[in-house]
């Protein structure tokens, strides 16, 4: 598949050089184009492969290949013991995941978006985040629970909902936010082969996005650590901090900033809990302004986290204006196409707030 | 003379708010041995001098209530021997090795045939369930008493009353099968193997305890038991999960799953019932039906009371909670069903707590004394077991009073740990909190402390 020039852009590298390999017609880098959803189902086919223990749960990830095809191929493969369809019973089968991880298995849950998991929520904080302590280190449980959070298109209030925020409250939980392919892959495979309850929060509005993978991204034994953010872009005048579906939207506010001479340095999380803070502050001491963008409300999120977390440490002294939030808009999700694209951050929101912060008109 | 050791045990609870549950003279006599030193010197040299056969019981004057195979005499229910027979007939070589005793026929649902109506009981058997019984009602006593003294604090439910539950379960069950269970979880921390000194000392919050004072009296675990849950009906599915890793792993176990009859109205039961139906998993399903979900009795909260049938397309047994043998018999058939592959059973235990819901709960506003009076009287469910066994001459009063002496020692023993035990050490408090290699910051009530947790 062609490289979109786009897809180059946001990976950060210098469209010249870029342009210049193209015209020249080197040999490639061996270098693939994988969909998010392929990376997610070449994650789990592998850990599948590589622990016996491993299995997934959820509503339709068998028989139907999975609500939005990210089990693909999987049942057909592995069979009834390892794929397993639900009933329509979130708190049953969150339930039954979480005492088959005490028991020895290593379950992965899929709920078929992360609104379902509402129903379940007891079961993911009061019955595996906070076992371990609990039972001061008796009891572990392997689990990942993984499905789409947030924004879709469409879809209304009621399946709308970022629940980075909530689970990422709970101490004993991990929480991990992907954005690429690289990402979806490296971290799920971390997960499963965490010996901890990790939230996977994906996002529908990704699977079908193509991102470019590294050789080494192509391994079998490739993982990303839970718990490092990534540098998608070395910036000097500002840093953007995001996660998930945002970050791209991050990179884009870049390219067009950088017309304008803005440079902006764009953190992508990847995890959520816990907080790579570090990378955080170590940005923000060097450009000085802080901008976070995130699709979930403003109210007691992500973001508010960050701040928060900028005033208590070494690199509040840096900061030459106040950090700001861009989020989604602090109501329920409507379902107008012109309602929704204003209820989240856009490209145009991110630039102006970073003109805002940086005072410049 | 029963009256005469209802009024004496009452009187004794008023004065010091423990409750003694004398049912015989030699329960009374322990009882007041905390009070008043009593001796019987006399009983050594009998069993030296003495060695008279065995009297038989008297003739009945009520109808019998079980059959012997083995011997032609009838079985009544009687006060025990005074000591001084007791200890005549005190000769291992002439106690009854083995009985079979007539168990109360179970209630079937979905099910042709139920669990045998006749129990094997071996002297052994009889003595370890005896005794097993008996220590956690000594240790549920004792909590009761910590709590009092505000040495115990937060949540404590006591299951003194339903002991044949936990003993008869773990009796048919193996140690390689799996339970887990809601909050009244003490007698199973221990049936699964807890002892008794790191169960009080978890109450008490000491670092010795089973759970380092981390988790406290609804949060203890061990190998194959999976507590201790405090949110209601959760444990369910956990069950059945449990049960699915033992399908998946073809490893011939199973999971008992304990609940209780205020849980049994819970969504996700249902939701655990259908998935382990379908799926065939081993799994038990127990309700403990001790007829009041807190202070709501059972005619309040459900509108079918008949727990063993909630399962519906689920095969249901109710058993007589009182009676360990009845429970065991029970469990077992249920076990040989699971373990043929034929899916879960739901059992309903009916059984009776004496103490209220917890400690915060003097369970008497919405129950009678006299009702929880009437239980202890008639269906006691270690006076059921002593009853047997005495009356059949498979123990004697003394031997078991001298258990009953060792086991108080024991919980004395544990108790005395519990309460001179360290406080967890400060440094302790962010541990465990992830299993894994590193360590990890963790803020603390201010940003300047730097706390770290390990694991």
């Amino acid at each position: 598949m062609a490289l979109s020039l786009k897809s180059v852009l946001r990976s950060g590298r210098n469209a010249v050089s870029v342009l210049q390999r193209q015209s020249f017609h080197r040999s490639a880098p061996a270098a693939v184009q994988v969909t998010v959803r392929d990376a997610l189902n070449q994650a789990m086919d592998e850990e599948l492969e590589r622990d016996d223990r491993v299995f997934l749960l959820g509503e339709e990830v068998a028989q139907y290949d999975g609500a939005y095809k990210v089990s693909r191929g999987l049942w057909k493969k592995y069979g009834d013991k390892r794929i397993i369809d639900t009933p329509i019973s979130e708190m049953g089968f969150t339930g039954i995941a979480v005492g088959a991880a005490m028991a020895g298995l290593r379950p992965i849950c899929e709920f078929m978006t992360f609104n379902f998991s509402m129903q379940a929520i007891d079961q993911v904080i009061n019955s595996a985040a906070k076992t371990y302590y609990m039972s001061a280190g008796l009891q572990a449980v392997p689990i990942v629970f993984r499905g789409p959070n947030g924004a879709s298109a469409g879809v209304a209030a009621q399946h709308s909902q970022c629940f980075a925020a909530w689970y990422a409250h709970c101490p004993g939980l991990k929480v991990v936010s992907p954005w690429s392919s690289e990402d979806a892959k490296g971290l799920l495979k971390a997960a499963i082969r965490d010996d901890n309850p990790v939230v996977f929060l994906e996002n529908e509005l990704l699977y079908g996005v193509p991102f470019e993978m590294s050789d080494e991204s192509q391994s079998k034994d490739f993982v990303i650590p839970i718990g490092k953010a990534k540098i998608e872009r070395q910036g000097t005048h500002v840093t953007l901090v995001s996660h998930s579906r945002f970050v791209g939207h991050c990179l884009d506010a870049a390219a067009v900033l950088a017309k304008e001479g803005i440079e902006c340095e764009v953190i992508n999380l990847r995890t959520i809990r816990p907080m790579d803070v570090e990378s955080i502050e170590a940005s923000v001491m060097k450009t000085n302004h802080l901008v976070t963008v995130e699709g979930g409300w403003p109210q007691f999120g992500v973001g508010a986290e960050i701040c928060a977390r900028i005033m208590e440490g070494p690199a509040f002294n840096y900061l030459d204006a106040p950090a700001t939030r861009v989020t989604g808009v602090d109501i329920p999700m409507p379902y107008a196409k012109i309602l929704e694209d204003n209820s989240l951050p856009q490209i145009k929101d991110i630039i102006f707030s970073v003109k805002k912060t940086l005072n410049i008109a | 003379m029963q009256n005469m050791l209802t009024i004496i045990t009452n009187a004794l609870y008023r004065i010091t708010g423990r409750n003694v549950g004398a049912q015989t003279v030699s329960e009374l006599l322990i009882g007041l041995s905390e009070y008043v030193s009593v001796t019987f010197p006399a009983v050594p040299d009998l069993a030296r001098t003495q060695r008279l056969p065995p009297k038989p019981p008297p003739t009945p004057t009520s109808p019998p209530v079980v059959a012997a195979s083995t011997s032609t005499a009838l079985l009544v229910k009687m006060p025990a021997e005074p000591l001084a027979r007791a200890a005549a007939s005190r000769s291992f070589a002439n106690f009854t090795p083995q009985m079979t005793f007539d168990i109360k026929k179970c209630d079937l649902h979905g099910l042709e045939e139920g669990p045998p109506v006749k129990a094997e009981l071996t002297r052994e058997q009889g003595l370890q369930y005896y005794r097993t019984m008996q220590t956690v009602r000594r240790m549920e006593l004792k909590a009761d008493q910590l709590y009092k003294q505000k040495i115990i604090r937060g949540f404590c439910h006591l299951y003194d009353g339903q002991e044949a539950c936990a003993v008869g379960i773990e009796a048919a069950i193996n140690p390689t099968d799996h339970l887990i269970t809601a909050y009244r979880a003490h007698a199973y921390t221990y049936t699964r193997g807890v002892p008794v000194k790191e169960i009080l000392t978890e109450l008490t919050g000491r670092k010795g305890g089973v759970s380092k004072g981390k988790g406290g009296s609804m949060h203890m675990y061990a190998p194959h038991f999976y507590g201790g849950n405090g949110i209601v009906g959760a444990q369910v599915p956990l069950g059945a999960g449990i049960a699915l890793a033992c399908q998946y792993q073809g490893n011939n176990q199973l999971c008992v799953t304990l609940y209780g009859d205020g849980a049994a109205n819970q969504g996700q039961i249902f939701e655990a019932f259908n998935m382990a139906a379908l799926w065939k998993l081993p799994c038990i399903f127990i309700c403990e039906n001790n007829k009041y979900g807190m202070g709501t009795p059972v005619e309040r909260a459900s509108a079918s009371r008949d727990y063993y049938k909630r399962g519906d397309y689920i095969p249901g047994i109710r058993v007589d909670g009182m009676d360990v043998l009845c429970v065991r018999e029970a469990v077992k058939f249920a076990a040989d069903h699971c373990r043929a592959g034929k899916g879960p059973v739901v059992l309903e235990l009916e059984t009776y707590r004496y103490h209220g819901h917890s400690m915060s709960d003097p369970g008497v506003s919405y129950r009678t004394r006299e009702e929880i009076q009437e239980v202890r009287l008639k269906n006691d469910p270690i006076s059921v077991l002593k009853g047997r066994m005495l009356d059949n001459n498979m123990a004697s009063a003394e031997e078991l009073k001298e258990m009953d002496m060792a086991i108080r020692k024991e919980v004395e023993e544990a108790a005395l740990f519990a309460t001179s035990d360290a406080e967890p050490p400060l440094d302790d408090l962010c541990n465990n909190i992830f299993k894994s290699d590193t360590a990890l910051e963790v803020r603390g009530t201010n940003p300047w402390p730097k706390l770290t947790s390990v694991s």
